[in-house]
């Protein structure tokens, strides 16, 4: 008796749940999942660039093998050299960023919370080590872009100009390697204080009483580092390593805005900025849906990586209980 | 004995002094590095345009009302600055998608957090798990399908776009995970259970005694979607490219200012972009404390 009581009642509280989740659904449905499957679709459709199918006619996987592989006729080629050049510009860039930002962040963070040497200013320090995370990306676009520009007049150059190192301005924003270089510049600068503050949360996570041990066992800095931070470290590390792969896949606000003029650089060209590139202007639904779903795939594999190499799936989760 | 031990003892002590010293000159020149862009274009906004040509870098001018003057002024460069950077507007648009984009993300994040916390109903698991699986897919992967979407329900390009920008908001997938893990490690059910012989209804009782304690856990989520919201051009972009330019958000504004060939007022360029970080910057230097905890809190990297 007392049994169908309480069951009666949970059920009558279960319709409660399906309220107070249902406008998330709803609003997902509607502007996520939809669109999501509109992409799918979309890739299997025709493009305004493309001469001899129209807008709306179904062409099946034909993007798929224009941007993959090309094919006859220019608008065929040229998406596809687009394409791969864009997929090598985008790990290039992310590459470049990366590697320099974790070696960066991971020794800041082992130092800021070294519990026997400590960093006068940690506090001040994090506050302006993570303060250009914050800055939106299009003035910082901006701020590099006069700081780095083309003509004699800008920062950089003019410093060079005076100081006799060169002879005359050099295209910073028009170099393929500078304009590049530039860019992870950019990013480092940007998240090297966010990826730090992520690691530190991760050693802090660690029992104190290990590295007690570790010094009285004689253990130097070093080795204690890579033998006890490290591993322990390896569930976020390999966190952070998926998680910033999965945003360089995005990257699209510097790339897209580090130029002069009207014209994207080439070199700075991001599978992002392909996508965009080919929604907004001409209208080429097919062939940036195309780009997506590749993109989209990519990103679904990256994200089940996480959670299989990811011994201890819970990590993040952990971390953020804890704290 | 005691001699040599105070020896080692000294050594010891300044090895771990020369240590500090080493990490604080590299944290201080880190320090730099990342001011000293902010220290450009804040100084170089107070520096007329002939100054900066003949020294990029310098201290502080004397010429800001004049460069002021010209982002304001419809006759010079045609009038460019003043059409292309309408700073009221440009704050005003960014301050209400931010502003309501934080209030749904905020409390819609809450609500389904809460469904799925205290409520036991057939599909929770399935709904729960979901909401992690969808927290990595980025915006850039449907954009395309989005946005022709979007075309078809004739939301881009005007006042309407604004609703495009703001609803989704309320499906704040990464908001509602970290949600959850703080719902379930720091709030009692029985406080429901309560409520209920109280004869509380269930919607007064998220609004008027879940809510107050989760106050601290949305602040800093609030302080997060806020920036992400001011500081997005992608989005915006996309749907009010075709709008007026007293439609448009900060963002979006900088950028057109910044890709012009013809401006080549570099006091007044810097001046724009001073103005576009300024209320950024004022909230992180108050906010900072609770910015910096959360950072590993609940972020997803973007």
């Amino acid at each position: 008796m007392a049994n169908t009581t309480t069951k009666q009642k949970s059920i009558s509280y279960s319709k409660f749940g399906y309220m107070f989740i249902a406008p998330f659904f709803l609003v997902y449905a509607f502007f996520m999942f939809y669109p999501l499957i509109n992409t799918v679709r979309l890739s299997f459709f025709g493009n305004q660039g493309d001469s001899v199918n129209g807008l709306d006619s179904f062409v099946g996987l034909q993007n798929y093998q224009f941007i993959l592989f090309g094919g006859e006729g220019s608008f065929a080629q040229v998406s596809h050299d687009n394409f791969i050049q864009a997929f090598g510009n985008t790990f290039l860039l992310w590459i470049g960023n990366f590697v320099v930002q974790i070696v960066l962040s991971l020794l800041l963070a082992v130092w800021f919370s070294d519990v026997r040497i400590k960093t006068p200013g940690t506090g001040f320090f994090k506050v302006v080590m993570y303060m250009p995370n914050i800055i939106t990306a299009a003035s910082v676009a901006g701020i590099f872009l006069m700081i780095f520009g083309n003509s004699e007049f800008a920062a950089v150059n003019s410093i060079l100009l005076k100081m006799g190192v060169l002879s005359e301005p050099f295209r910073f924003v028009d170099n393929v390697w500078s304009s590049r270089i530039i860019v992870m510049m950019i990013q480092t600068w940007m998240w090297f204080g966010n990826t730090m503050l992520l690691l530190m949360s991760g050693i802090f996570g660690i029992d104190p009483s290990i590295y007690e041990a570790a010094a009285i066992d004689g253990s130097s800095g070093p080795s204690t580092f890579f033998r006890i931070t490290l591993p322990i470290l390896k569930p976020i590390f390999f966190y952070v390593v998926i998680t910033s792969l999965i945003g360089g896949l995005q990257m699209f606000d510097i790339p897209y805005m580090f130029h002069v003029g009207s014209n994207v650089n080439d070199s700075l060209r991001t599978v992002a900025v392909f996508v965009y590139e080919r929604f907004t202007g001409v209208k080429n639904y097919g062939m940036s849906a195309a780009a997506s779903v590749i993109l989209f795939i990519i990103t679904v594999f990256l994200g089940m990586l996480i959670n299989k190499f990811n011994t201890d799936s819970t990590a993040p989760k952990k971390k953020r209980k804890k704290v | 004995m005691a001699d040599s031990y105070n020896q080692s003892n000294k050594a010891y002590r300044r090895s771990l002094m020369t240590h500090s010293i080493i990490r604080l000159i590299v944290c201080i020149i880190l320090t730099i590095i990342c001011l000293f862009p902010l220290y450009v274009i804040v100084s170089n906004a107070t520096r007329d345009h002939q100054d900066i040509l003949k020294q990029g870098i310098s201290f502080f001018g004397t010429d800001l009302f004049k460069n002021i003057e010209t982002i304001n002024s419809p006759t010079k460069f045609a009038g460019l600055f003043k059409n292309q950077f309408l700073l009221w507007d440009g704050y005003r648009n960014s301050l209400i998608i931010a502003g309501f984009s934080t209030i749904f993300t905020v409390f819609f994040s809450g609500m389904t957090a809460y469904g799925l916390v205290v409520y036991d109903f057939k599909g929770k698991g399935f709904a729960t798990n979901f909401i992690l699986a969808v927290m990595m897919v980025p915006m850039q992967v449907v954009s395309t399908g989005f946005l022709q979407f979007m075309y078809q329900l004739h939301l881009v390009g005007g006042v309407q776009a604004y609703i495009a920008l703001i609803l989704p908001a309320i499906a704040a997938p990464s908001v509602v995970f970290y949600m959850l893990q703080y719902m379930r490690s720091s709030f009692p059910l029985e406080i429901v259970e309560a409520a209920r012989i109280d004869g509380c209804g269930e919607f007064r009782t998220f609004l008027q005694i879940a809510l107050p304690i989760f106050k601290p856990a949305f602040a800093v989520q609030a302080i997060f979607a806020f920036v992400t919201s001011w500081n997005n051009y992608y989005t915006p972009a996309m749907l009010l490219g075709p709008a007026d330019n007293n439609l448009k958000t900060i963002p979006m504004m900088v950028q057109s200012i910044i890709s012009a060939d013809k401006l080549s007022d570099n006091g007044a360029k810097y001046l724009v972009i001073t103005l576009s970080v300024l209320p950024i910057i004022v909230i992180y230097l108050i906010l900072s404390k609770f910015i910096v905890k959360g950072v590993a809190l609940g972020a997803v990297k973007g």
